[in-house]
């Protein structure tokens, strides 16, 4: 199977995904600059966290009107699979492939610690190697990643399992502790419609190795090799 | 031509002697211009006037030396053709004057000057020095430095993985903002910056220049009074975007052949890094100041020289390379201007519209700037303070205490803003002893630390300055890091007072001993002095920042407990020192007393013991004892792990003797109890003292005969001191 990244200006967690990547695929993704107006055939496009464009404007908000993410929208619209991470997961947000957005965190603090994640599915090509419910640890780094959206379609991401991964205790139970930003309904990370497309705002590619302390990021690389190679 | 009175010298920070040597070196009288380029150069802050003399003693070589002090950083080998680069500099003035701006541009600064030689930045460090917790100013600029270093380091994307914060009322009006960079870079490809090849061009590349910080390095060199507010303008602001895309695009450029020297423009800007860059290659260099990228108009040849605005660098590239040069920085979207070219005039020549605004010697600017022999005056020794006349505490309420105050608080709350993960290769995370920051892609490690104890350099700077490089030695050592080289951030009031300038020549001859007893020699550095705010001094503080190389990870140390029932080995002598000690200020609201002395022959010889322990897997768990005493350490290792431990009664001392000393060159084992007896007969042969003092398991802390505490006790008084401090109501008016 062949990735592919994409490389922003302010992009700092290129090399982290691409190595988390490489390692459970075998070979290296591509890196694709962001002046780039084609992407390579790929069967996954992933945009990485960082500070697009500094993160001026909004976060994302530059980077989501790029001419190269017009192409990973059309990809993506045409069935490709795409992950976003951190920054990459508010950018799908600003290019509508994702619905909602993220929001300063409620402290309005900047927060990088690990925190617990309850996998709510194991029904996508990222989730496949999780049991649904297993909680998993893995850090987060971020100011904007208080996910809010209206009721509606709060209500519509729980109704159709649109839910990928929950802030929660060690113990896997909901508690306002354990969201460390505000997000809705503890929301670290969802689905689109498709289930192809997918953004979160922890880092699984900082977890995928024992050596730096743990890699319960690891299996959601394992589960697209396994569904896409 | 305006006039330049002994009013418009003096509001440029020169003595009128100095001013008697510009006029004797131009042979005419300066113009504007002319006088703030002196001014800057000859500044404290850029010249190390008084302190150079000093400096020179410092022991800079050893066989993994690739470049010592004079670049903008210094390069060690470490192996399988990597350098490590790195350098620690001060950003006190402006932190404190605007501290989310002072502290990133700090950042911003700090790597610039890793990056212009070649490395790509690995790991950020810091260390803070604070007033007391209680003055009005304290929290806000603690905030604002936290999330000034957040702020820029985050963006940029390399990680914060440690440093340590100290409070003191002698910080009150003088916050200290050492921000210290490690990078690495190929061996063989190591950028200078001394200018070569008369003709070639003069490459401005970066962000554009403006008003901004505007004679920074100036106000960096003179004590601060009550006008400081007015100074805010001299403060730079800094954009950690366009550095990211300055690291990118200057490690592209440096992947081909065009670069000749290049210097980062910092402290005194285009100034500096230009005569800089010149008087290294003895050559002179003419610019036209017209080509300069600028973001406002009407800025004068005296505001483009001395404009500190940020995220630039100055380039000597080969000629007929601009070409292939401008064409990588129009990728990133960054300026690229031809601002002159090197000459053999020995001079720098300045052209604003068409005519000549400035000429003046490189030399006298630059290398042969004016060094000072200022008086000085050793401070009083003293007395060593006996155990039997401190006042005992109950150990554990003691302890309790010791490890909720200010200095021993937990800096969990700091560490949050720092995204200390990017890069993926964070190995030991802020907390431990030193942080370890794996060599990507191998299964190597570098070993980073920052210590200093300021209330020990008070009480004697002689003793203070051996220890401040004793402990980065020792917290190098506990991880199983071979300690290689120092960067040291000499931050002191004002030299001119023999009584300061006596604390900077006694500390920097303990720090010469210690590098040169432990071949730990000094390759970079940084002095910040002045300062002071109303002849109030801060305590002498020579921060060390220290790397050491991990050769496999795989075996390597950290600070927490591992297993139940593990023997705790106390490892050097404990006698009991408690003159300047954390117990005696906390406990009996003392700052007395002579701090503990380091035996540098035996720091070596346990450094030595502890790496080989930890090499040969015989130790579950390492960490040094510092400040508060053994009691203190043993509890950190508890807390880390969450396992608790049963120590036995005091060996031959007074409790508070044995539990709270600050005895130097100690360091705490757990060893497996089947491999308890290798280690001791290993220490005996070695002749390391070496004593069993308890064992790992429950999980509480319990004194054999006394009294215990649970570990979530202990966690709870030790984490909630600093959120709790920066949750209050602001007090600030």
């Amino acid at each position: 199977m062949q990735a592919a990244v994409i490389v922003f200006p302010g992009s700092n967690c290129d090399r982290d995904v691409a190595v988390a990547l490489e390692a459970a695929i075998g070979r290296p993704p591509l890196m694709v600059w962001h002046r780039d107006t084609d992407l390579p055939k790929a069967d996954l496009l992933v945009v990485p966290g960082g500070f697009t464009y500094g993160d001026y404007l909004r976060c994302g908000a530059m980077a989501a009107h790029s001419p190269i993410m017009q192409e990973v929208v059309k990809k993506a619209r045409a069935g490709t699979p795409v992950l976003g991470i951190c920054n990459g997961f508010q950018i799908l947000c600003e290019t509508g492939l994702l619905p909602g957005t993220l929001m300063r965190n409620a402290n309005m603090s900047f927060v990088c610690k690990d925190v617990h994640l309850r996998v709510e599915s194991s029904d996508s090509i990222y989730t496949r190697k999780y049991n649904a419910g297993t909680v998993i640890r893995v850090p987060i780094a971020h100011g904007e990643g208080n996910y809010f959206a209206d009721r509606d379609t709060l209500d519509r991401l729980e109704g159709e399992g649109q839910v990928a991964f929950r802030y929660v205790a060690e113990d896997g139970t909901t508690t306002p502790s354990a969201n460390p930003n505000g997000s809705r309904h503890d929301i670290a990370g969802i689905f689109d419609k498709s289930r192809k497309v997918m953004g979160l705002m922890p880092h699984p590619e900082r977890l995928a190795d024992e050596k730096l302390g743990g890699a319960d990021g690891r299996p959601l690389f394992d589960s697209v090799v396994e569904a896409l190679a | 031509m305006s006039a330049i009175t002994p009013d418009v010298v003096k509001s440029h920070g020169l003595s009128a002697a100095e001013y008697d040597l510009v006029l004797e070196i131009m042979g005419r009288e300066p113009n504007l211009t002319e006088l703030g380029i002196f001014s800057v150069m000859w500044s404290e802050h850029c010249s190390y006037k008084s302190s150079k003399k000093w400096l020179k003693t410092l022991p800079t070589t050893a066989p993994w030396v690739i470049c010592g002090p004079g670049e903008n950083a210094g390069v060690i080998d470490i192996g399988e053709g990597l350098a490590a680069i790195f350098k620690m500099e001060s950003h006190n003035h402006p932190s404190f004057i605007e501290p989310y701006q002072g502290a990133a541009t700090g950042v911003g600064g700090i790597l610039r000057d890793v990056f212009t030689m070649g490395a790509r930045p690995i790991a950020n460090m810091n260390a803070l020095r604070f007033g007391d917790p209680s003055h009005p100013k304290t929290r806000h600029l603690l905030a604002g430095v936290v999330s000034g270093i957040g702020g820029y380091g985050n963006c940029v994307g390399v990680p914060t993985v440690g440093g340590e914060t100290n409070f003191h009322p002698s910080y009150n009006g003088n916050i200290l903002v050492n921000a210290m960079t490690v990078g690495l870079a190929p061996a063989d490809r190591i950028f200078y910056s001394a200018a070569a090849g008369v003709g070639n061009p003069v490459v401005y590349v970066g962000s554009k220049t403006g008003r901004d910080g505007i004679h920074g390095a100036t106000m960096a060199s003179a004590e601060f009074s009550a006008d400081n507010e007015e100074k805010r303008p001299t403060v730079q602001v800094g954009d950690p975007f366009t550095e990211k895309l300055l690291i990118e695009a200057c490690l592209e450029l440096m992947a081909t052949d065009c670069i000749v020297a290049i210097q980062d423009m910092g402290a005194a800007g285009l100034t500096s890094s230009s005569f800089e860059m010149a008087s290294k290659g003895g050559l002179g260099i003419e610019m036209d100041l017209d080509q300069v990228p600028m973001r406002e108009e009407g800025m004068t040849a005296y505001e483009i020289m001395l404009s500190e605005s940020q995220e630039r660098m100055l380039m000597v590239l080969k000629p007929g390379s601009e070409g292939r040069a401008k064409a990588i920085f129009d990728k990133w979207e960054l300026d690229f201007a031809i601002v002159g070219h090197l000459t053999d005039s020995g001079r720098m020549v300045l052209k604003r519209h068409g005519k000549v605004v400035a000429d003046l010697p490189i030399d006298p600017l630059a290398q042969a700037s004016p060094e000072y022999d200022r008086p000085w005056k050793a401070p009083a020794k003293r007395p060593v303070i006996e155990l039997a006349d401190v006042k005992a505490v109950e150990p554990i309420e003691a302890l309790k205490t010791l490890l909720s105050c200010p200095d021993l608080a937990s800096r969990r709350w700091i560490w949050e803003h720092y995204d200390h993960m990017v890069m993926a290769d964070t190995v030991v995370r802020p907390g431990g002893d030193s942080a370890v920051v794996r060599i990507h892609g191998s299964n190597r490690g570098l070993a980073i630390t920052t210590d200093c104890t300021p209330r020990y350099c008070y009480a004697d700077p002689h003793e203070g300055g051996r220890q401040a490089v004793a402990e980065a030695y020792r917290n190098l050592s506990a991880t199983g890091a071979k300690p290689l080289a120092v960067t040291d951030n000499l931050n002191f009031g004002n030299p001119e007072k023999p009584e300061i300038m006596g604390q900077i020549v006694e500390a920097i001859k303990g720090m010469g001993e210690a590098c040169k007893g432990l071949d730990f020699p000094v390759v970079s550095g940084n002095v910040s002095l002045y300062n002071e705010t109303n002849g109030q001094a801060i305590l002498p503080t020579p921060a060390i920042g220290a790397v050491g190389l991990i050769d496999d990870l795989d075996h390597m140390a950290t600070v927490p407990f591992k297993a139940k029932d593990d023997a705790i080995v106390i490892l050097g002598e404990t006698k009991g020192w408690m003159g300047s000690s954390l117990y005696l200020r906390e406990l009996c609201g003392k700052e007395e007393g002579a701090p503990p002395p380091v035996a540098l022959h035996r720091e070596k010889r346990e450094g030595e013991f502890v790496r080989s322990m930890i090499h040969q897997d015989l130790v579950s768990a390492v960490h040094d004892v510092s400040d508060g005493g053994l009691l203190v350490a043993v509890a950190e290792m508890a807390m880390a792990s969450g396992i608790g431990a049963t120590l036995e009664p005091p060996h031959g001392l007074a409790a508070h003797g044995w539990w709270f000393g600050e005895d130097q060159g100690r360091y705490v084992l757990t060893v497996p109890k089947d491999r308890l007896a290798e280690v001791l007969e290993a220490a005996q042969r070695g002749e390391v003292s070496a004593r069993v003092i308890g064992a790992t398991g429950g999980d509480s802390l319990n004194l054999t005969g006394g009294k215990s505490i649970s570990v979530a006790e202990l966690r709870r008084l030790n984490e909630a001191w600093m959120p709790d401090y920066m949750s209050a109501p602001d007090s600030n008016s």
